[in-house]
């Protein structure tokens, strides 16, 4: 975290009550950009992550948006383990696990498990499928080896591939079906928390519905919870219980899905909706789209203040000196965060704002 | 999309269901495609030919009635003691200075030259694999030293360094399989390392990572399967090498040591004689070059096989223009949902020069 910053304002219930299965607080993950050479010297730092607390209720989708840059991945990978946290504190079902040895966070990998964006880069191209997903029994030994294929066959039914195809290589499914063999591999621990990130983004229309509905399902069934991180609004609109909007490392606001959509009040959000587009013309038509101004800031020297000012519609002089608290706004639900000094009123017309600038 | 390619495609979707369940593996791919080049075939039936007249050459020394190492002063040389040509007494391919039978003689040189050229490469594919992916997996200090050390290792004027090893551990078979080891993991540690530097980045690397797949889990069942073509072609190329570099060695009287037969020995010799016995210099070095040629010609087949464009290639030579013009309007049609192309997805680059 920057020095200046206050620390956010997080009460219980914006972090999700008692039954919390992840709670991250003031997360950080900084990228030293150092010189080339044979002394490194570092010279700066990418600030990917900068200060984010969430929470994610056990049984619940927290859906995570915001542009490319925003560091959502890079939050993913360090609730993951899968990058080394530089401050901040990662718990899960109540166990402290911010960068934990590799041996130690074994237990916890069980029970934390990805897929990833790519159906093409997240399998291996010279294995078979079956061996792919019977790799979790493999590295934990759950299952004895000569239950494995049984054991894998079953999951490729329950997740919709056909069970005869064990022995075929990646290359030989379609996207839709190579996610479902992510979705498998995933499973195949019976995890508490799956990290999806980006799962459908790189599939046509008619198939991200069909991963959703199998996400869905299986979420059902198993009891499981989800982080989901998607840039398409409507997909997190869709499978999300509450949803965190970041930018540029930070959160700009947090809430359950009917209020962050229905009355987002971060111009940032506002934004965000704004653009996303209408499946129903005349809606389309009557909608007031907010164009921002240029692309998002460098992380290796993000904006002073409220990160969001240089392109905000409503920044004034304050926005660009003092960044501004996670905190509830005055009339909204307690857990409804917001990060802006002046946030958006019922009714506001942030468009015109926008095209004054 | 044209009303044939519409047709095309609905065909190819009936027909799915009927494809074998069993997946095609890289190798089998390859196999057919090293199948229909008709040099690699060639000299992959001259090694088998070379491997089986060197493991038969007691039996053909038998059926000659001449062992390698008995000389034959009355029938084998001239009266000027000179060597005797090709089909003179029974000599199918004359004799030596001393009057041993050559075609015996190349033959159990082969057993020597095959043997050492297979054991080095082997051994210097496994450390060279082995130094590569650690370099390139862990990367960091460890990295460092060993790139380093590799980079000396190839920049060694090894000529130099084998002879001085050579004159200081005494000439033997086992010294000479060492050196020639010694010399060939170098170039396969730099090449792996390359392609484990850019490997380790890729998605499902993370995705074992985050199944807690271990570093050496991560190494040799994940990125090794991706390496295995490229390293089967290096090594392939590197046998003809390790077969020259033995023949050098003994050439300059210090590898294998008369009398046993090497190509290299008896060509030593041979060269104090090519204005008499041209055979004698002749069918040694034939067979030097007959060997090599074919791995090379074998090495430059395998890596062409192992690259999926190449297919292409070989269709467009054998005139199927009619394939290649329907894989050019699938290509068009961009990755299918019903219909993906296993040929161009399957293979990673094979970054070899």
């Amino acid at each position: 975290m920057t020095e200046e910053s206050a620390g956010p304002v997080l009460t219980d219930a914006a972090l999700g009550g008692d039954d919390v299965l992840v709670r991250v607080e003031n997360l950080v993950k900084y990228f030293p950009v150092r010189t080339a050479g044979f002394v490194r010297r570092t010279v700066g730092n990418v600030q990917a992550v900068d200060g984010v607390s969430l929470a994610i209720p056990r049984g619940t989708t927290l859906g995570l948006v915001g542009e490319t840059g925003s560091g959502k991945s890079t939050l993913a990978r360090c609730i993951a383990g899968l990058l080394p946290v530089t401050s901040g504190k990662v718990t899960f079902d109540g166990h402290d696990i911010t960068n934990l040895s590799r041996r130690r966070m074994q237990p916890f990998r069980r029970d934390i498990q990805m897929i990833f964006q790519d159906p093409y880069g997240s399998l291996n191209p010279r294995r078979r499928v079956g061996a792919i997903i019977g790799d979790p029994f493999a590295i934990h030994k759950t299952v004895p080896s000569s239950e494995r294929k049984r054991k894998v066959q079953e999951l490729m039914e329950r997740v919709g591939l056909n069970p005869e195809h064990y022995n075929r290589y990646p290359a030989e499914f379609s996207g839709g079906q190579r996610q479902r063999i992510g979705v498998a591999r995933a499973l195949a621990l019976r995890p508490k928390l799956i990290i999806c990130d980006e799962p459908v983004s790189a599939l046509d229309v008619s198939i991200q519905a069909q991963v959703l509905n199998l996400l869905s399902d299986l979420q059902k069934d198993f009891g499981l919870t989800y982080l989901f991180i998607a840039h398409d609004l409507e997909v997190v609109r869709h499978v999300s219980n509450a949803v965190t909007v970041m930018y540029l490392g930070r959160v700009a606001e947090s809430g359950s899905r009917e209020v962050v959509y229905a009355t987002p009040r971060h111009p940032y959000t506002a934004a965000l909706l704004s653009a996303a587009p209408a499946a129903d013309p005349d809606a389309a038509a009557s909608r007031q789209r907010i164009i921002l101004v240029g692309d998002i800031p460098s992380p290796i020297d993000p904006p002073s203040g409220c990160r969001f000012h240089p392109r905000c519609p409503k920044a004034q002089e304050l926005c660009s000196e003092q960044d501004p608290p996670l905190e509830v706004k005055a009339g909204d639900a307690a857990t409804h965060l917001t990060a802006c000094h002046f946030p958006v009123e019922a009714g506001e017309n942030l468009a015109a704002a926008a095209g004054r600038r | 999309m044209s009303i044939t390619e519409v047709e095309f495609q609905v065909a190819s979707v009936e027909n799915a269901p009927v494809q074998a369940v069993e997946g095609r593996s890289q190798w089998q791919l390859t196999w057919l495609r090293l199948r229909s080049d008709k040099v690699a075939i060639a000299s992959l039936i001259v090694i088998v030919i070379m491997f089986a007249l060197a493991l038969a050459s007691p039996a053909i020394a038998a059926l000659v009635h001449h062992p390698p190492n008995t000389a034959y002063p009355l029938t084998g040389e001239n009266v000027a003691g000179n060597p005797v040509g090709p089909g003179t007494n029974g000599f199918l391919l004359g004799t030596d200075d001393t009057g041993r039978d050559l075609l015996v003689r190349i033959l159990y040189g082969a057993r020597i030259s095959l043997f050492v050229g297979v054991v080095t490469t082997l051994i210097g594919t496994v450390a060279g694999v082995a130094v590569g992916l650690i370099a390139g997996y862990f990367g960091g200090v460890i990295d460092t030293i060993l790139a380093r050390f590799t980079d000396a290792v190839l920049a060694f004027p090894y000529i130099v360094l084998a002879l001085a090893l050579a004159v200081v551990l005494g000439p033997s078979l086992t010294v000479i399989i060492g050196v020639i080891s010694f010399f060939a993991w170098a170039g396969i540690a730099r090449i792996v390392r390359g392609q484990t530097l850019s490997l380790k980045e890729k998605e499902y690397i993370e995705a074992a990572r985050s199944l807690g797949a271990g570093p050496f889990r991560i190494m040799f069942i994940d990125i090794l399967p991706n390496l295995l073509a490229p390293v089967l072609v290096l090594a392939t190329l590197y046998i003809p090498n390790a077969v020259v570099f033995e023949s050098t060695l003994s050439f300059l009287g210090l590898g294998i040591q008369p009398p046993t037969a090497s190509w290299g020995n008896i060509l030593a010799t041979a060269t104090n004689f090519y204005t008499v016995a041209w055979w004698y210099t002749v069918f040694p070095a034939l067979a030097l070059l007959i060997t090599t040629l074919a791995f090379n010609l074998l090495g430059d087949g395998i890596r062409d096989a192992m690259d999926p464009g190449t297919e292409r290639l070989l269709a467009a030579r054998r005139g199927a223009k009619k394939r290649r013009a329907q894989r050019r309007e699938m290509k068009g049609a961009g990755p299918s949902e019903a219909f993906p192309d296993p040929g161009t997805q399957a293979q990673p680059p094979i970054g070899l020069g």
